[in-house]
């Protein structure tokens, strides 16, 4: 597949004037969209100009004047995409139409905005808290909010940095704790049901079968069930075994990334990228310093080009090689086929661990470059890896499982979702290329070297779980590829292209930088206001907006089926609640 | 395995001949060898912490040289807590639930910087600086994430505390109730600890000090 390039040039202010307007602030591009004409210009964008893929949604709260709805949408056909805002004033009770009825995959994002900045979505169908718990007090992202263990708005504090008088945040809290209260609270007489609102939302049912009443059963699977890969939570309405209804219930892992990385400075937040999608931190890096390098401007080192594309690719064989292992545990194969991928994922550990000096949280990358070199030998080893060892145990896992008939009988034909509602949902990754979808962002909008090297977007067309098992050991095959052109073609030279500093001066703008997440289009939304620390973080989660689709994907198949469907979805809680 | 030495107690000659055929030795000691070779943790996994204890019971490091290897997805069957991972306000009530429902003799290892003390995350605001705000913690493992030999080593301390126990002095023997019931935690506007409820709507009741007011 080729990059389609842009040809006809969108004008949203000619297509609707005097309702749409271009974004003129330095730094910041294309359009802000009149409330009113929202839903309309929408529609428009999406069939008439072809942006079918809704990216990203996100709050940003431009205090103490305006807030701002921010939106990006994508063709999958490829090329850049168009962004869009809403600014609405920053007055209670504020209030935006929902585009969950345009693009579906808006769903949850719109309810954590709700949830994170209080902005009331009209016109959704599902407007509850998603991170945090129904009846938690105020709506934490705004600028105004303050953390229990709040000091000051920006790092570095004052009372560590230059002095280091510091005293412990329990000390400062009257509660001595991470806790607050609204004046005069009583806990005795709260009546918070938090849970009630989402059984509400479950669809009930009752029959009456020859006078005998049956009612329905609600399961609620997780947030501690081996299956559900961390502390997610499905509530699941059952008729025997098939899934009448069923909610995501999220937010058990909710490590307020967002608020954590607005007071942070830019290089702060590199290790706290790393413990999103845990499993890839190596990757995780990259879209962050994307979207800081594109606002400072920067060229990276040559060979850090190469490092980047060596461990990100690395990082991607040991994600789907746990995926599959995992599966089959999930699948009732117990730990064995997980074992064979350890002993693997442990072998590329060794290459982070020695060139970053830590095997899980490598916050490897810096603006311009990366942070360490590669020592002495692990080249070779990288070498052996991927001409020797990797491709014989991708055909390894190969023999030993995708001919299996238990194996084949449980996965083929199991739909998960076909390609135009994994479109609609804004599903990105091998999901969607197991619907035949064929977006890959490394080839729609290559960033990087991708472009050098010679490699086939893995592609499926039956959207089933077989399929979706099938596609990751074509992308493990596909990233040796890559990896075998990268570890030839790699030059030396310097690892960065700016001098190491702490500090990064970084110019008033936005950007948005997005890579191919072995899970997804992983994108950080980052605004500068030329200050040391960003203005807005949001990271575009592939877990978190994957998951949109859950219900759809279950309804009408078994509970067991259930537990399939969420392991070849891939969900990272680290990244699904941040 | 371990041999004979470790539970023989001195004192008492034997044979050598026989060395292999008898032991002698105190309750206690045959107890706490039963039990410190055969601690099953609970299959409990909260965060990137999580990912480093199933490496650490894969292929590499191996966790069954050391009994430990039984995983048990329920609590009911698990002796040890390993709590891997950042303890965040809205799963504490679950994990309270579930170290509640754990039979006697349980224990807690707080597994990283976040679940010891609320780590890289501690300012957010949905985050438990600690786990042992709330559960009794046995051992604390440092590391974001500890490696796996970290919290093998974390295991082994448990090991040691387990020798430790006399069978007349363990609570799960003494008068009283089974085993220890905790509190469960409560989610109103924010976290609420039904034992400090008295103490909360005292300080609630002050007028806010400058540094923690302003709450939009
Ligand atoms: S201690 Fe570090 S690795 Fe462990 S859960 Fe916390 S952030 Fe993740």
């Amino acid at each position: 597949m080729t990059t389609l390039v842009e040809t006809e040039t969108l004008d949203l202010a000619a297509r609707f004037p005097g309702s749409a307007a271009a974004d003129t602030r330095p730094g910041y591009s294309d359009w802000i969209v009149n409330k009113d004409k929202l839903v309309e210009v929408a529609t428009t964008l999406r069939d008439e100009f072809g942006y079918d893929l809704l990216s990203h949604v996100t709050g940003v709260d431009y205090f103490p004047d305006k807030m701002e709805v921010v939106y990006e949408a994508f063709k999958t056909t490829g090329g850049p995409g168009v962004l869009f805002k809403v600014q609405v004033p920053r007055v209670d009770p504020i209030e935006v139409p929902s585009v969950t009825p345009i693009w579906p995959g808006a769903e949850f994002q719109e309810r954590e905005i709700w949830d994170l900045y209080g902005i009331k979505f009209t016109n959704h169908p599902d407007l509850r808290r998603i991170l945090m718990w129904e009846g938690f007090e105020g709506h934490p992202l705004r600028k105004d909010w303050h953390e229990p263990f709040y000091e000051e708005d920006f790092k570095p504090l004052k009372s560590r940095w230059p002095d280091g008088k510091y005293v412990s945040s329990e000390d400062k809290n009257p509660y001595k704790d991470n806790l607050q209260f609204p004046q005069n609270f009583d806990p005795e007489k709260v009546k918070i049901d938090g849970e009630a609102p989402l059984y509400d939302t479950l669809q009930k049912y009752t029959t009456v079968d020859g006078g005998i009443k049956t009612d329905h059963i609600i399961v609620n699977m997780g947030p501690q069930h081996p299956s559900t890969h961390g502390v997610f939570r499905a509530a699941v309405v059952l008729d025997g075994e098939t899934i009448v209804s069923l909610k995501p219930v999220m937010g058990y892992l909710h490590r307020n990334h967002e608020k954590i990385g607005e007071r942070n400075t830019f290089l702060q937040n590199m290790p706290y990228t790393d413990r999103l999608d845990y499993f890839n931190s190596m990757s995780n890096n990259w879209g962050y310093s994307l979207a800081v390098e594109k606002l400072m401007n920067i060229k990276v080192a040559e060979r850090a080009e190469y490092l980047r594309v060596i461990m990100a690719e690395l990082s991607r064989i040991q994600n789907h090689l746990i995926l599959i292992g995992m599966l089959l545990n999930d699948l009732g194969a117990y730990f064995t086929p997980a074992l064979y991928a350890f002993e693997e994922r442990e072998l590329i550990l060794d290459i982070f661990e020695a060139t970053s000096g830590t095997r899980m949280m490598c916050n490897y990358h810096r603006f311009g470059g990366v942070s360490r070199d590669l020592p002495e030998g692990v080249l070779e080893k990288i070498r052996g890896l991927v001409e020797d060892r990797l491709p014989r145990k991708a055909d390894e896992f190969d023999r030993l499982l995708t001919e299996n008939e238990i194996f084949i009988s449980r996965m083929k034909g199991v739909k998960v979702m076909d390609a135009e509602d994994a479109v609609k949902y804004s599903i990105t990754g091998p999901v969607l290329r197991a619907a035949g979808v064929p977006y890959d962002v490394r080839r729609a909008q290559p960033y990087g070297i991708y472009d050098r090297f010679d490699f086939d977007v893995a592609l499926r067309h039956n959207g089933d779980l077989y399929d979706n098992y099938l596609i990751r050991l074509d992308e493990i095959r596909q990233s040796i590829r890559i990896l075998q052109q990268a570890v030839k073609q790699m030059p030396e030279g310097p690892i960065n292209s700016q001098k190491p500093q702490y500090q990064v001066r970084v110019p008033a703008g936005e950007a948005y930088g997005r890579i191919e997440a072995p899970k997804g289009e992983l994108g950080y939304y980052v605004i500068s206001t030329g200050k040391p620390n960003p203005w807005r973080y949001h990271v575009r989660a592939p877990s978190f907006i994957n998951i949109t689709a859950l219900e759809k994907m279950c309804v009408g198949k078994k509970i067991a089926d259930f537990v399939v469907i969420l392991g070849v979805l891939d969900i990272v809680l680290g990244e699904l609640d941040r | 395995m371990t041999d004979n030495k470790e539970l023989n107690s001195p004192g008492y000659e034997i044979p050598e001949d026989l060395q292999h055929a008898v032991s002698i030795t105190t309750i206690d000691r045959l107890y706490n060898w039963g039990r410190r070779w055969s601690v099953w943790p609970m299959m409990f996994g909260l965060a990137c912490c999580a990912i480093e204890m199933i490496a650490a019971q894969a292929a590499r490091y191996d966790l069954a040289r050391f009994g430990m290897e039984v995983m048990r997805p329920s609590p009911r069957q698990s002796d040890l807590m390993i709590v891997a991972g950042t303890v965040t306000k809205k799963m504490i009530p679950a994990i309270v639930r579930l170290y509640n429902q754990m039979p006697e003799p349980k224990y807690v290892v707080a597994m990283g910087a976040c679940a010891s003390g609320g780590g890289p995350f501690k300012e957010g605001y949905n985050v438990v600086a600690g786990v042992d705000k709330f559960v009794p913690v046995d051992v604390y493992i440092p590391g974001c994430p500890p490696t796996p030999q970290a919290l093998t080593a974390g295991l082994m301390k448990l090991q040691e505390k387990i020798d430790k126990e006399s069978i007349r002095k363990v609570r799960w023997y003494q008068k009283g109730a089974d085993s220890v019931e905790l509190p469960i935690p409560v989610l109103g506007p924010d976290l609420m600890d039904p034992r400090r409820y008295n103490e909360i709507k005292m300080l609630a009741a002050k007028p806010a000090e400058p540094a923690t007011e302003s709450k939009a």
